[in-house]
């Protein structure tokens, strides 16, 4: 179908480009981006796009589709539906499936039931470690070639530091990157809120910054070591954005991102306990929130992402430190970006960066065109209205997870129309 | 952030969930109140008909035999139909969810539940599961969440020590033990600071302190009365009172402490300690007592110890607590 979008302000953030103009859509490929239609276009549909943004879908680099295992609390398809919703065009979910994404087979299922015209492309990340147990290595060269982008350990760390080396030395092996989250599960052990003044008024046990920064000097140590790509996901601390610099400064080519949580919270926010803000890693105090701020801005956190996890409400309707840690976000983190760009004065298009172009380039899919507007890409798309404001609530979020720390929140910037290589996913005047 | 949960929109205490932004008035209050209930007990009838036909509910989720004994004869005395519940041995290990046993007891017509959870915080959720029902004519006491807090503890700490001091104001005060593991320690902080201590003290080993003790109190500016000693006789040199916590024997476990001989060597209360603190100086526990461990014998049976009216004022505490969450205005006739 050839689809033109007109009367919108184009940004495309990899290549700069940043004004009024359509965006022609033929074949699943963007064909063209100016005010005049390749020769011999001929739109079948048009899409207004006056008084909105139209810019590259959104890449989430964490999004757990709970598919397989955990079908009660969220389905492919429910959760397709929220990342079209959401501006998502393409995510990468995490290997804690149940049982985890350790086997070609499962990797290949889930691809298959994710390969739907309107459905973002699913990039799963393969478990590093046999079960997530931290003890044996997977297949990874098949994993890789049953469609795993990158190898991880979700939630779980691998506490033997001689298994993560060998783990680092054979996905460096194979070319294959590690994503892994800084934390020494010893430091942490029993904790659910950050060590600061907060869990110490609560009484809550705390999870302290050495257990980022401990984990995570580990871990740059051995991706030089072992030569291995290494993305680090969910920063939480101002200290572990410093040695994240440090190494970069020293030659390492180590990424980083920090999920929309940490990104606008604190522990501050954990309130009168409120379970919805039991997230992993920890909600840190406000002095790191702003230190993950400014590194977004600046560069030294390559992207941001929404950290996606349905939670049902018998898990969250819990005592504290009883409730399970997650948060839905993948609703939230085209409006929350907005949030950050508007709260620190950032540019637009420097903003949509860390959300497209920069997720791209953690993913190594740059050469595609992914992330971008330029022609010949696939036209995975977001139309967004950024002055439009709606209120954060259990009953507009199309994820069957409803629990989130923003609920009640009223956010700018609402997404109009989603394009999954060319297919219409979502309009804001009807579900397709 | 939400109003406090414990108050309703009139600033009036419907719950009592910490101390911890308890208005002075309030604490004050219930302070006063709890002056004449002592004196119930010196009655042949030792009744009041402040609760007569409410049903008190003692939701125990964890362990407790004092706690709960005094619960239920302060609600006794008040004329209350009590019921307990060991929740720990019932529903839940049958696999109940916290806000399912509530909705039945709810449903029992209860005015009152009593509870002790070893989750910090799990007493706010029931308050706010009960608002978002439209039943907050339930009453929720806290005795005791997790590390958080055990607000009538520090209520009947307060009563003591005003007791035998009179004037806050012009007051030092050690918190001596396992402040990081301790519900009591962070209620008796929160209540001194409000009461206008200028001189407190959180006296134990780092392994036994909060990481950030210095700044537990909200807002607290630089100068506020708090200071961490990792000493005991720094900590107890000139205190006008010493509220000594109680040690668990786990802590010896999990790399916490060595031993228990080498806790009693460094932070144990012995009479040369305690004589590093005024002469008048009073000791509080909140019991059950290690004797040997936190505090030696020749101490806890010193006239300086005052555990013993600790336990009698902590019925009064109650009763007055209970009766002015679910009694109405009235007090005492004389």
């Amino acid at each position: 179908m050839k689809i033109e979008i007109k009367n919108g302000r184009v940004i495309d953030p990899a290549s700069g480009f940043d004004g009024a103009a359509s965006v022609f859509v033929a074949d699943g490929k963007i064909v063209g981006v100016g005010e005049t239609a390749p020769r011999g276009f001929r739109a079948e549909g048009v899409i207004e796009a006056a008084g909105c943004i139209v810019c590259p879908g959104l890449i989430d680099l964490s999004a757990r589709l709970r598919e397989p295992g955990f079908e009660y609390r969220a389905t492919l398809e429910s959760e397709m539906a929220a990342a079209a919703a959401g501006g998502v065009t393409r995510l990468v979910c995490p290997p804690d499936t149940d049982p985890p994404l350790d086997e070609p087979g499962l990797v290949e299922m889930l691809k298959y039931r994710a390969r739907q015209p309107g459905f973002a492309q699913v990039h799963p990340l393969g478990a590093l470690t046999v079960g997530l147990a931290g003890q044996r290595l997977t297949e990874m060269a098949e994993l890789a070639e049953a469609g795993c982008i990158a190898f991880g350990q979700a939630n779980h760390s691998i506490v033997d530091t001689q298994v993560l080396m060998r783990a680092l030395q054979y996905a460096a092996t194979l070319g294959l990157p590690v994503w892994l989250q800084a934390q020494d599960s010893h430091l942490a052990h029993g904790g659910v809120a950050h060590d600061g003044a907060i869990a110490a008024r609560l009484g809550l046990p705390g999870i302290p910054v050495v257990a980022e920064t401990v984990a995570l000097a580990t871990l740059l140590q051995l991706a030089a070591a072992t030569g291995v790509r290494l993305h680090v996901r969910r920063i939480s601390s101002a200290a572990g954005l410093a040695l994240i610099r440090a190494a970069r400064a020293g030659g390492l080519a180590v990424t980083c991102d920090v999920t929309l949580n940490h990104l606008h919270l604190c522990d501050r926010d954990i309130g009168y306990f409120d379970a919805q803000t039991r997230l992993d890693p920890p909600l840190r105090d406000a002095t790191d929130r702003d230190a993950l701020a400014a590194g977004l801005a600046d560069g030294s956190i390559d992207a941001l992402c929404s950290d996606h996890t349905p939670v049902d409400d018998d898990a969250k309707q819990m005592p504290f430190d009883q409730a399970e840690v997650g948060a839905t976000g993948l609703e939230l983190l085209l409006p929350l970006t907005l949030e950050w760009a508007t709260e620190r004065n950032i540019p637009l298009p420097q903003a949509l960066e860390k959300i497209t172009a920069a997720p791209a380039r953690v993913l190594g899919l740059t050469a595609q065109g992914y992330g971008s507007l330029a022609v010949g890409a696939p036209a995975d798309l977001c139309v967004f209205d950024p002055q439009a404001r709606f209120t954060v609530s259990r009953g507009r979020l199309r994820s069957q997870g409803k629990n989130t720390p923003f609920l009640g929140r009223t956010l700018a910037g609402e997404v109009r129309y989603t394009l999954c290589e060319g297919h219409l996913a979502y309009s804001a005047d009807r579900l397709l | 952030m939400n109003r406090n949960p414990q108050l309703n929109e009139h600033g009036e205490l419907i719950h009592l969930l910490t101390l911890d932004g308890l208005p002075r008035e309030i604490l004050l209050d219930i302070l006063d109140r709890a002056t004449p209930f002592t004196a119930v007990a010196e009655r042949e009838v030792k009744k009041v008909p402040l609760l007569r036909g409410k049903s008190v509910f003692n939701l125990f989720f964890e362990n407790s035999t004092r706690t709960r004994t005094t619960f239920e004869i302060a609600a006794k005395r008040l004329s209350a139909d009590v019921i307990n519940l060991n929740i720990n041995t019932s529903s839940t290990a049958k696999g109940e969810s916290l806000l399912d046993t509530v909705d039945n007891l709810s449903a029992m017509q209860a005015d009152m539940f009593v509870v002790r959870h070893a989750s910090s915080g799990a007493p706010y959720l029931i308050a706010q599961h009960l608002a978002a029902t439209k039943r907050d004519h339930i009453h929720v006491v806290n005795a005791g969440d997790g590390r958080h807090a055990h607000p009538t503890q520090g209520l009947l700490d307060m009563f003591t020590i005003r007791h035998y001091k009179k004037d806050f104001t012009q007051l030092s005060v050690a918190i001596v033990g396992d402040i990081l593991h301790s519900r009591v320690a962070r209620s008796q902080l929160h209540a001194l600071v409000t009461l206008g201590v200028p001189d407190i003290r959180l006296v134990g080993p780092q392994t036994l302190l909060p990481t950030a003790a210095a700044q537990m109190i909200e807002g607290s500016p630089p100068g506020a009365p708090l200071t961490v000693c990792h000493n005991l006789a720094d900590g107890l040199r000139g205190v006008d009172v010493v509220l000594m916590l109680r040690l668990q024997n786990e802590r010896m476990q999990g790399a916490l402490l060595p031993s228990a001989q080498e806790y009693f060597k460094s932070w144990g209360l012995t009479p040369e300690k305690l004589a590093l603190a005024k002469p008048d100086a009073i000791v509080l526990h909140p019991g059950p007592m290690n004797r040997g461990v936190e505090i030696d014998s020749a101490v806890a049976d010193s006239d300086r110890a005052v555990i013993l009216p600790q336990v009698t004022f902590g019925i009064a505490v109650r009763m007055a607590v209970m009766s002015m969450l679910a009694g109405g205005s009235g007090g005492v006739q004389s």
